[in-house]
């Protein structure tokens, strides 16, 4: 992640490069086609002329994952189709966000069942929650504008390797209920 | 980089195959290769997120050159476990999933579900007639929806999107509609054993009858884009073809089907909610190929918008309720609209709260175990957007389904897509998919 020049600058400097970067990478995010079930219909309704999502910069959806940076789960995920979101997630070159989009996605819905991932944070990490049964395409235009605003504040270059290390930390530490302590450590680091 | 002499094979056993070492090579052993073969086939994986497979669809295509030899379908992708699901909800949750089955068209699948049940129980010559009218209309226009959306993304699929921007708008006042009757734009639940959830609003006709020119004039547009473009023509005719021995041998049914000139219509051939009253012409094509297909859509979007016609004058001539009168299984709820959103009216709990006793634990137990079914099953068919659909309900006299199979048509549509893309090119792969119309949440389950 700290890979180009921003890996060389200082933290101090990093601060307002990563304010423009931000709004850069804001104002164009473009999605990859990972429509599931019936919230895709909603998804390309919300590309259409009476939501028309290109009024965000975002209205040509790319069916190549490497052209993308934003991947909108939208409907329910079966257990046979996980490893293939997974795969298109791993082929999205970073940075890269993902948006749950509809409740079997953010937690598997009705289907609370043996076919279903009870929710697709199982498989990818989620930026951003958009509930509902199907959410309505403005609810979806609302997430993602929503997201823009964590994006535009995202930090960059070692910053935001920081913050994502210790996110992952931190959901490693949780504890599931009846558990009082869990000492697992990401790569073997002293926590 | 100087060509490397061709390194021994390791093995003698591998005398007879091509060997090139991966230093390089002298290439016109390579071709002489393929001479020898005569072949040059290639195995390609189209899906399941491709995006013109119609949703979560896996073709696996073998090609020479350009030419398709062999496809195969790996379905399984969205399955949902519904049909497991439903032996643990009571009878009336059953609509809830159903819905969910073919999303494109929700309130087609909860309209044969609901049909099965109250024929197991006998009540189905007992259904109000407002509600049963309501039940066509919505049907109807969920039918008009359904072929939008097929025509639409099959244009988009082809690289028309102008297609699909305009099926799409003309769906939204459908959608603007259904939203104002069943509170919900998809997935809507609308259905009830017994009846239809809530009546219409006092100015949804009034606004259905606003929309209807509106809807007719999209659905000229699309005409016109479709009918009138030397492109979308040169592509459809004469493609995907299969003919009415083949359908019949493979249970092809609906707008498939009707291409081949088949007059068949559930709506006609088994007549279900008084369709044998309305005036409609059931569509058939003769050419058997994708541009029939699509042609029986656009055709059979006028003849449904003149059903909602029909359907329109009637309602506004019965009043009455929309719920059986039957206390055991009419699901005792009245919603209206609160400042917090749509919700039990606060009048209904009143009367529910200040009557008997006996009323308020029966009211309870309908809602919390929900009514009995006598055991038996029954098959019942309707004509779905994309087929026939048949339910087999199941009761072994319990509150749930004891089993519950839907026949959906776009699974048993699959079915042809070998039949109808061997033999062509891999860009009409694409054509033949999309004059199936299948959708994938109906296929899996």
């Amino acid at each position: 992640m700290a890979d180009g020049i921003e890996g060389k600058a200082p933290s101090f400097m990093l601060g307002s490069v990563a304010k423009l970067v931000g709004a850069l990478r804001a104002g164009s995010t473009w999605p990859v086609t990972m429509g599931l079930a019936c919230c895709a219909i909603e998804m390309m309704a919300a590309g259409t002329a009476r939501f028309d999502l290109s009024r965000f910069g975002m209205e040509v959806f790319r069916a190549s994952p490497r052209q993308a940076d934003l991947m909108i789960v939208s409907g329910r995920l079966s257990h046979k189709m996980a490893p293939v979101v997974r795969r298109v997630y791993d082929q999205m070159a970073d940075p890269k966000w993902v948006l749950s989009m509809g409740a079997c996605a953010c937690t598997g819905g009705v289907f609370n069942n043996y076919a279903i991932v009870q929710g697709c944070d199982h498989v990818v990490p989620v930026d951003i929650y958009l509930p509902g049964c199907p959410p309505r395409p403005e609810m979806l235009i609302h997430a993602i504008l929503e997201l823009h605003q964590q994006i535009k504040a995202e930090p960059l270059g070692p910053d935001r390797a920081k913050v994502a290390r210790a996110v992952e930390q931190a959901a490693l530490n949780a504890l599931a209920p009846g558990e009082t302590a869990r000492p697992v450590q990401l790569n073997g680091a002293p926590v | 980089m100087t060509a490397q002499p061709i390194a021994p094979a390791p093995d003698t056993d591998f005398d007879d195959a091509a060997f090139v070492a991966a230093a390089g090579g002298d290439w016109s052993d390579v071709a002489d290769e393929i001479v020898r073969l005569k072949e040059e086939r290639v195995a390609i994986n189209m899906g399941p997120q491709h995006p013109s497979t119609h949703g979560v669809l896996r073709l696996i295509l073998e090609l020479d050159g350009e030419t398709v030899t062999e496809t195969r379908v790996g379905i399984g992708y969205l399955h949902s476990g519904i049909e497991k699901t439903m032996e643990f909800r009571t009878w009336t949750q059953g609509t809830a999933l159903t819905t969910r089955m073919d999303y494109v068209a929700s309130m087609c699948n909860e309209l044969t579900y609901v049909l099965a049940v109250e024929k197991l129980l006998g009540l189905t010559d007992e259904i109000p007639e407002r509600a049963v009218t309501i039940r066509v209309l919505i049907a109807e226009l969920t039918r008009v929806a359904s072929h939008l959306i097929a025509v639409g993304t099959g244009g988009n699929e082809l690289g028309g999107t102008t297609l699909m921007t305009v099926g799409f708008r003309e769906r939204e006042e459908i959608l603007r509609f259904f939203e104002m009757v069943t509170g919900q734009r998809m997935n809507n639940a609308y259905m009830r054993i017994g009846g239809v959830s809530q009546d219409l609003p006092p100015d949804a006709l009034a606004f259905l009858r606003g929309a209807y020119p509106r809807i007719l004039r999209g659905v000229g547009d699309l005409e016109d884009l479709l009918m009138k473009n030397p492109i979308y023509r040169g592509r459809l005719v004469g493609n995907a073809y299969l003919d009415l021995t083949g359908c019949i041998a493979l249970g092809i049914t609906g707008p498939m089907l009707r291409a081949t000139g088949l007059p068949f219509d559930v709506r006609r051939a088994i007549p279900y909610c008084g369709y044998e009253t309305f005036e409609f012409d059931v569509i058939t094509e003769t050419t058997s190929d994708a541009w029939g297909r699509f042609m029986v859509r656009m055709r059979e979007i006028r003849e449904s918008m003149r059903i909602v016609a029909q359907c329109i004058e009637r309602l506004e001539g019965t009043p009455g309720p929309v719920m059986v009168a039957d206390g055991h299984v009419a699901w005792p709820s009245q919603l209206s609209i609160g400042p917090d959103g749509q919700g039990q009216s606060p009048e209904h709990v009143r009367e529910v709260l200040s009557g008997s006793m006996e009323s308020l634990i029966h009211h309870f137990k309908l809602v919390t175990e929900g009514f009995r079914v006598p055991a038996g099953q029954v098959f019942v068919q309707t004509e779905h957007p994309k087929g026939t659909q048949g339910v087999h309900a199941v009761s072994d006299g319990g509150t749930h389904p004891y089993r519950l199979h839907v026949r959906e048509a776009s699974f048993n549509n699959l079915q042809a897509t070998a039949a109808l893309c061997d033999g062509g090119t891999v860009s009409d792969v694409i054509i033949g998919l999309a004059s199936i119309d299948p959708v994938l949440g109906g296929v899996d389950r």
